[in-house]
C-alpha cells in the first residue's frame, strides 16, 4: 500500500506545463489546489500507516510501564536499588506449560514461595528433553495481576536466552528475582507462569 | 414442499411453545457468585434506566406524530432558530441528563463492579489452572488437598447426536455434558488461572458471572465464589475453530466434606490410572481401550475412520508417522516418529503428554497402528510410554 | 437509471455506450449508481449467507453445513455487509449527492473515483472465490476466523486467509481514494458562497466519515499485513513464541473497528435529519449542535477501542478508562436524538415512504445505543460479550441504523435519481416488514444472549431452541422482503409517474432546484449561495 501511495504520489508530480499562476484559466487552477490537497492527505494516510506500525513498540513500551499485557520484561534488572520492606509478604505461585512441539517435561520445583519486597530470592524450574535429539526452547513469562508485571523484577533468569538440552539431558533452571517495593499496598499475590516454546527466530 | 411444511410446523410449535414460556429465561440464569449477582443487579439496573429513556423519548416523539401531521391541517411552528443562545441551552439538556447518568447513576455502581471483578490480588481460598485446547479444557489444582489433581474434560454428548441430520431424541443436556466434570467446594474463593496452548479460547459459566480470554503464552485470571450446591453450565465463547461450539464447561459445586471425598476418589483414580502402566497389557485390550480414547480426543480432526480432513488434519490410514518405526537402534523412540508426534504434538497437533496418562497414549497409538486400516502389527506398552516421557 | 439521462440529453453523445460507458466513466452520477448497484447486489449475497446461518440454526442439531463451513460464511457474512453493501452504499450516495448539495458540477478527481469503484468486484472476488475453489479441491475454504481476524486461529488457518487480506487490502485502498476525493470535493468545489457551517448535514457527515476513514483503514492495513507476514514470512507480531502478543492484534483491529461502526453511521446521521426536515416541512434543529456533535463523535470513535475486548483481561485503570469513554459516546448522540425529535416537534409532519423509514431508524437505532450503553459496563460485558446479546446490539446499530437508514435515503433520493417516482404502497409495505421481521429477528436473540448462547457456535443446546426458531422464521421474512425492495427500484428507474424537480413538497437544498433526474453534468453554471 505504501508502494502504491508513493507511485500516485509520482503520477501527480509528473505535471508537464508549468505556467505562472497569472496565466492559469480557473479550472488549471482548481485542478492544481486539488492536486495540492490530495497530496498533503496522502501524507496523512502514510502518517496513519506509519503510526500502525509503530504501534508495536508502543504497545510494548506500554505493556512494560502499565502490564497491560502481564509480560515482564525480558532483561536482568539491577539488584543494588531494592530495599527490602519487612513490614509486608508477598506470595509468589509459580506454574508452566509446555507448548505443542517442544519434546520436553518442564516444571517449577516449588509452587510458591512467600517472601519481603526487596528480598531476593532463588526458585529452581526441572526441565527435562525427552526426545532423542537437541532442542532449543525459549521460555515466555506472563505474570498476574498485570500491575506485579512491572514490579517483579528478574536479575538472572533462563528465559533470558534460549535454552539447549542434549537427548535425556535434565536441567535446573533458576530464575533469581525479587519483588519491588513499590508493588501496590493492595496486592498481595502474584502468579509466575512460563510457557516454554519451541525456538523460534526472534525477528520481528 | 418439505421445507414449508417444516417451517409450518415450526410454527405451529412456536405459538404451541409460547404457553412454556412463562418459565422461560428473559433473563442472566440465577447468579451463584456473589460477582454474578452483582452483575445482575447492575444489568436490571441499567436496563431499568435504558427502558425509561427510551419509553419517555418514545412517547414524545409518539404524541408529535399524532398531533404534528399534516393531514390533520397542523401548520409547520418554525423554531426560533438561529438563536444560539436558546439552542444551546435546549441541546445541553440532553447532554447533562446523559451526563448524570452516565458518570453518577450508572457509572458508581459500574466502578464498584469492576473494582469486584478484579479483586484477584489477595489471597484467595484455592487456585486452580485452566488450560484450553483445541477443543477441551484441561484443569489443574495448584494448591490445597487437591494439590496435583489434574485432569481433561472433553464433551461427552454421543456423537451420533451430534452428527449431521441426526433425527432422533438428544439428551437433556445436548451439548452441555463433559466427562470429567470441574470440582469446586462451596463458599471458597477460588482464583482461576487461564491460558492456552493453541488459539484463544474462552472460559464462561453464564452463572457464575465472569469470563475471560484464554491466550497462549499469556496467564490471565479471574476468580468465582460459588455460593449454592450445584451443576453449572457453561462454553467456551471465543471462536476457537471448527469445535468451537462443542467445548462446554461444566462445574460440580459441592459442600466441604463431597468435595474432600471427591479429591480423594480422583486422586484415587488417577493413581490406578498411572499405576495400569506398570503391567504388561495384550494387544486386544490396548486396541479395544484405544479405539475409546481416540474417538473422544482424535476423531474430531483425524475422523473416525482415520481419513483425516486435508490439508488442515492428515489422514492416519495410510500415513508415514503411523505407519514408520517408534524407536531407533538405541531403545530411544525417533524425532516425528508416532509417539514423538502424539507425547510432543507439533503446530495445530496438540502435545497429548499433559493431557493424556501412559495407558491411554500407549492404547491410542497400538489402535491407530493396528486399526483404521494400518496394519503395522505392533505394541507399544504403557510402561515404554512411561519410559519415553520421564 | 442514468441511460434515462443520457437519452434526455444528447449534446453528451459523444460518451462511450454500453459497457465501455460504465468502465470508464468518470461522472459522479454514473459512478454513485454503479456503486449503489453493487451494494444491493452484495447485499442480497450477504443476505443469502446469513440465510443459510440461519437456517442451520433453526433447531438443534446439525442440519446442513459441518461447523467448518459454517464458521465461513459469518465471517463472510460479515466483511461483505460492512465493506462491500453498507460503506458502498454510503459512498454511492456521497458521489451522487455531494456535488448536488454542494452546487458542484461534479467529483473533484473523477478518474480517481473511477478507480475507486472498480477496486470493489475484483475484492469481492477475492472474498468469495475459496468457496468455489474448495469445491475444485483447492485450499479448505473462506476465512473462517470471523470477520476479525483473531490470531492466533488465523494464523492457523487456510488460503480464505490471505484472499481476504487481499480482499481487505483493495477495499481498504478503494475506501481511502474514495475519501480523498470526498475531502478534496467539498474544500475545493463549493459552490460560491456556501461557507462549510451552510452544508448539508449529509456533506458534513461524509466528511467526518472520510478523515476517520484516512486515519483508520491504513492500520487495519498494517494490521493484516503483519498478520500476513506472521503467516508466512516468519515474523512474530502475534505470536508469544517469538515475543509477540496475540492480543496486540485487538488493539490494531478496533483501533479500526470501532471507528468503522461510525464510518457506517455518519453517513446516515447526515441524511436523516435531511428527510426529517423535508417531511415536517420545517428546517431542522439545532444545525450546529449536531454538527459538533458528530466531530464529538468522530473524535470519541477513535479513543474507545478496548470496549471490545474487555474479557481479554487489562489493568483496572484500563477498564475503567475504556468503560467512562464509551460511556460519554452517549453525550453527542443524546444531542443529535434531541435535535431530530426536535426537528419533528411542531412540524407538520406526512409520512411517506423515507419518514417511515427515518422515523423507525430513530426508534430501533435508539435501541441500539442505549442497548450499547449497557455494553459499557466492564462487569455486565462479562456476561454480554461474544454472546447473542452484543450479536443483536449490533444488528440494531448496523443493519437498523445502517441499512434501514440507507433504505430511507433511497426511498428520499430514487425520484430525483431516476425522474420517476416510486411505489408509495410497496415502499410502505416494504417499511413494515422490514421493521417487523426484523425487530422478530432480534428481539429473541437478546434474550438467547442473556440465558446464555455464545455466539458463532453452528449447534447449540435444547433450552435455545425456540428463540432461535423465532428468530430464523423472522430473518427469513426480512430476507424474502427486500425483495419488494428491488422489485421497486427496478420499476422505478424504468419509469412511472414523472418526478416533478422538488419531488418533496417540504424539500430543501440545492439538489432539489436541479431537475430530476439531473442533466449529465450538473451545475455548469455554478449557483450561488446567499
Amino acid at each position: 500500500m505504501v508502494c502504491g501511495v508513493y507511485v500516485f504520489n509520482m503520477a501527480l508530480n509528473e505535471e508537464p506545463k508549468v505556467k505562472a499562476p497569472e496565466n492559469l484559466t480557473a479550472k488549471e487552477q482548481l485542478d492544481l489546489k486539488n492536486k495540492k490537497l490530495v497530496r498533503k492527505l496522502l501524507w496523512l494516510v502514510v502518517g496513519s500507516l506509519l503510526f500502525a506500525f509503530a504501534l508495536v513498540p508502543l504497545y510494548d513500551v506500554l505493556c512494560s510501564l502499565t502490564g497491560l499485557n502481564g509480560k515482564t520484561q525480558n532483561s536482568a534488572a539491577l539488584a543494588a536499588k531494592a530495599k527490602v520492606d519487612n513490614s509486608r509478604w508477598v506470595t509468589v505461585q509459580f506454574t508452566s506449560s509446555v507448548m505443542p512441539g517442544l519434546g520436553w517435561n518442564f516444571y517449577p520445583k516449588q509452587t510458591s514461595i512467600r517472601l519481603h519486597p526487596g528480598q531476593i530470592e532463588t526458585v529452581l524450574f526441572v526441565a527435562k528433553n525427552i526426545t532423542n535429539e537437541v532442542v532449543v526452547g525459549q521460555a515466555v513469562p506472563s505474570i498476574t495481576p498485570g500491575i506485579a508485571a512491572a514490579n517483579l523484577k528478574k536479575i538472572e533468569c533462563f528465559c533470558f536466552v534460549r535454552q539447549s538440552l542434549k537427548p535425556g539431558e535434565e536441567k535446573e533452571m533458576p530464575l533469581r528475582f525479587f519483588v519491588s517495593p513499590e508493588l501496590p499496598k493492595d496486592v498481595s499475590d502474584m502468579t509466575l507462569s512460563y510457557s516454554f516454546f519451541p525456538a523460534v527466530s526472534q525477528s520481528k | 414442499m418439505q421445507v414449508f411444511r417444516k417451517i409450518g410446523l415450526g410454527v405451529s410449535a412456536m405459538l404451541v411453545s409460547f404457553s412454556a414460556f412463562a418459565d422461560y429465561a428473559w433473563n442472566f440464569p440465577t447468579p451463584a457468585t456473589p460477582m454474578a449477582l452483582d452483575t445482575l443487579h447492575v444489568h436490571n439496573k441499567f436496563m431499568l434506566i435504558s427502558m425509561a429513556i427510551f419509553v419517555s423519548v418514545l412517547a414524545i416523539m409518539i404524541y408529535s406524530i399524532f398531533a404534528h401531521r399534516k393531514s390533520k391541517g397542523f401548520k409547520a411552528v418554525a423554531d426560533k432558530a438561529p438563536s444560539t443562545a436558546v439552542e444551546i441551552f435546549w441541546t445541553l439538556i440532553p447532554f447533562v441528563i446523559l451526563l448524570v447518568i452516565d458518570f453518577v447513576i450508572m457509572g458508581i455502581p459500574a466502578y464498584h463492579s469492576v473494582i469486584m471483578m478484579e479483586n484477584t490480588r489477595e489471597k484467595a481460598d484455592m487456585v486452580i489452572k485452566i488450560t484450553g485446547s483445541q477443543w477441551r479444557w484441561q484443569y489443574e489444582y495448584l494448591d490445597g488437598d487437591a494439590k496435583g489433581v489434574k485432569f481433561v474434560s472433553n464433551l461427552s454428548t454421543p456423537k451420533e447426536q451430534t452428527d449431521k441430520g441426526f433425527d432422533g431424541k438428544k439428551d437433556e443436556h445436548y451439548l452441555l455434558e463433559v466427562d470429567n466434570r470441574l470440582v469446586l467446594p462451596v463458599g471458597k474463593k477460588v482464583r482461576i488461572l487461564m491460558t492456552s496452548t493453541d488459539v484463544l479460547h474462552n472460559w464462561w459459566v453464564p452463572q457464575f458471572g465472569s469470563s475471560r480470554v484464554a491466550v497462549p503464552g499469556f496467564l490471565r485470571e479471574t476468580w468465582v465464589q460459588v455460593e449454592k450446591e450445584g451443576t453449572y453450565r457453561g462454553q467456551c465463547k471465543e471462536l476457537c475453530g471448527k469445535g468451537h461450539g462443542y467445548m462446554p464447561i461444566v462445574v460440580d459445586a459441592m459442600p466441604a466434606e463431597e468435595y474432600k471425598a471427591w479429591v480423594a476418589s480422583k486422586k484415587d483414580e488417577l493413581a490406578k490410572a498411572s499405576a495400569g502402566a506398570d503391567k504388561e497389557w495384550t494387544k486386544e485390550d490396548l486396541v479395544a481401550t484405544g479405539k475409546g480414547v481416540y474417538e473422544k480426543n482424535c476423531a474430531v480432526c483425524h475422523q473416525v475412520s482415520g481419513a483425516g480432513l486435508p490439508p488442515a488434519f492428515p489422514a492416519l490410514t495410510g500415513s508415514k508417522v503411523a505407519n514408520g518405526p517408534i524407536f531407533g537402534a538405541d531403545g530411544k523412540y525417533l524425532k516425528d516418529s508416532h509417539l514423538d508426534r502424539v507425547l510432543n504434538g507439533k503446530n495445530v497437533m496438540p502435545s497429548w503428554k499433559a493431557l493424556l496418562n501412559d495407558t491411554e497414549i500407549a492404547a491410542v497409538i497400538t489402535y491407530e497402528r493396528n486399526a483404521l486400516g494400518n496394519s503395522v502389527g505392533d505394541v507399544l506398552q504403557p510402561s515404554q510410554v512411561k519410559t519415553a516421557r520421564q | 437509471m442514468s441511460t434515462t439521462t443520457v437519452a434526455h440529453h444528447d449534446d453528451h453523445a459523444e460518451h462511450p455506450t454500453g459497457i465501455m460507458r460504465w468502465l470508464t466513466t468518470t461522472n459522479h452520477k454514473d459512478i454513485g449508481t454503479m456503486y449503489l448497484t453493487f451494494s444491493l447486489i452484495m447485499f442480497f449475497v450477504g443476505g443469502a449467507m446469513i440465510l443459510g446461518i440461519r437456517a442451520e440454526l433453526f433447531k438443534p442439531g446439525l442440519q446442513l453445513m459441518n461447523p467448518e463451513f459454517f464458521n465461513q460464511l459469518i465471517g463472510v457474512h460479515a466483511l461483505i455487509m460492512i465493506f462491500a453493501a453498507l460503506m458502498p452504499a454510503a459512498t454511492g450516495f456521497a458521489n451522487w449527492m455531494i456535488p448536488l448539495q454542494i452546487g458542484a458540477p461534479d467529483m473533484a478527481l473523477p478518474r480517481l473515483n473511477n478507480w475507486g469503484f472498480w477496486l470493489l468486484p475484483p475484492s469481492a472476488i477475492l472474498l468469495t472465490l475459496p468457496f468455489t475453489l474448495a469445491l475444485f479441491g483447492i485450499g479448505d475454504g473462506a476465512l473462517a476466523t470471523g470477520w476479525t481476524f483473531y490470531p492466533p486461529l488465523s494464523v492457523q488457518g487456510g488460503i480464505g486467509v490471505d484472499f481476504a487480506i487481499f480482499a481487505v487490502h483493495l477495499l481498504g485502498i478503494s475506501s481511502v481514494l474514495g475519501s480523498i476525493n470526498v475531502i478534496v470535493t467539498v474544500f475545493n468545489m463549493r459552490a460560491p458562497g456556501m461557507t462549510l457551517m451552510k452544508m448539508p448535514m449529509f456533506v458534513w457527515g461524509w466528511l467526518i466519515t472520510a478523515f476517520l476513514l484516512i486515519a483508520t483503514i491504513p492500520v487495519l492495513a498494517g494490521a493484516v499485513t503483519m498478520l500476513l507476514t506472521d503467516r508466512h514470512f516468519g515474523t512474530h507480531f502475534f505470536d508469544a513464541a517469538g515475543g509477540g502478543d496475540p492480543i496486540m492484534f485487538q488493539h490494531l483491529f478496533w483501533f479500526f473497528g470501532h471507528p468503522e461502526v461510525y464510518i457506517l453511521l455518519l453517513p446516515v446521521w447526515g441524511f436523516i435529519p435531511q428527510i426529517l426536515e423535508t417531511f415536517s416541512r420545517k428546517p431542522m434543529y439545532g444545525y450546529k449542535a449536531q454538527v459538533y456533535s458528530l466531530w464529538g463523535i468522530g473524535a470519541l470513535a477513535v479513543v474507545v477501542w478496548a470496549h471490545h475486548f474487555f474479557t481479554a483481561g487489562m489493568p483496572v485503570p484500563a477498564l475503567l478508562y475504556f468503560m467512562y469513554s464509551t460511556m460519554a459516546i452517549s453525550l453527542p448522540l443524546a444531542v443529535l436524538f434531541f435535535c431530530w425529535i426536535k426537528t419533528m416537534w411542531r412540524g407538520s409532519m406526512s409520512f411517506e415512504t423515507p419518514m417511515l423509514f427515518a422515523v423507525g431508524w430513530i426508534i430501533l437505532f435508539g435501541i441500539g445505543g442505549l442497548t450499547g450503553l449497557v455494553l459499557a459496563d466492564v462487569a455486565a460485558d462479562a456476561q454480554y460479550h461474544n454472546s447473542y446479546f452484543v450479536v443483536a446490539h449490533f444488528h440494531y446499530t448496523l443493519f437498523a441504523g445502517g441499512i434501514m437508514g440507507i433504505m430511507a435515503g433511497t426511498y428520499y433520493w430514487l425520484p430525483k435519481m431516476t425522474g420517476h417516482m416510486y411505489s408509495e404502497k410497496l415502499g410502505k409495505l416494504h417499511f413494515w416488514l422490514t421493521a417487523i421481521s426484523f425487530n422478530m429477528t432480534f428481539i429473541p436473540q437478546f434474550f438467547l444472549g442473556l440465558a446464555g448462547m455464545p455466539r458463532r457456535i453452528p449447534d447449540y443446546a435444547l433450552q435455545f431452541a425456540e428463540f432461535n426458531m423465532i428468530s430464523s422464521i423472522a430473518a427469513f421474512t426480512l430476507g424474502l422482503s427486500q425483495l419488494l425492495f428491488v422489485y421497486n427500484i427496478v420499476s422505478c428507474a424504468r419509469g412511472g409517474k414523472k418526478a416533478t424537480d422538488k419531488v418533496w413538497e417540504g424539500a430543501q437544498g440545492l439538489e432539489w432546484t436541479l431537475p430530476s433526474p439531473p442533466p449529465y453534468h450538473s451545475f455548469t453554471e455554478q449557483p450561488v449561495i446567499k
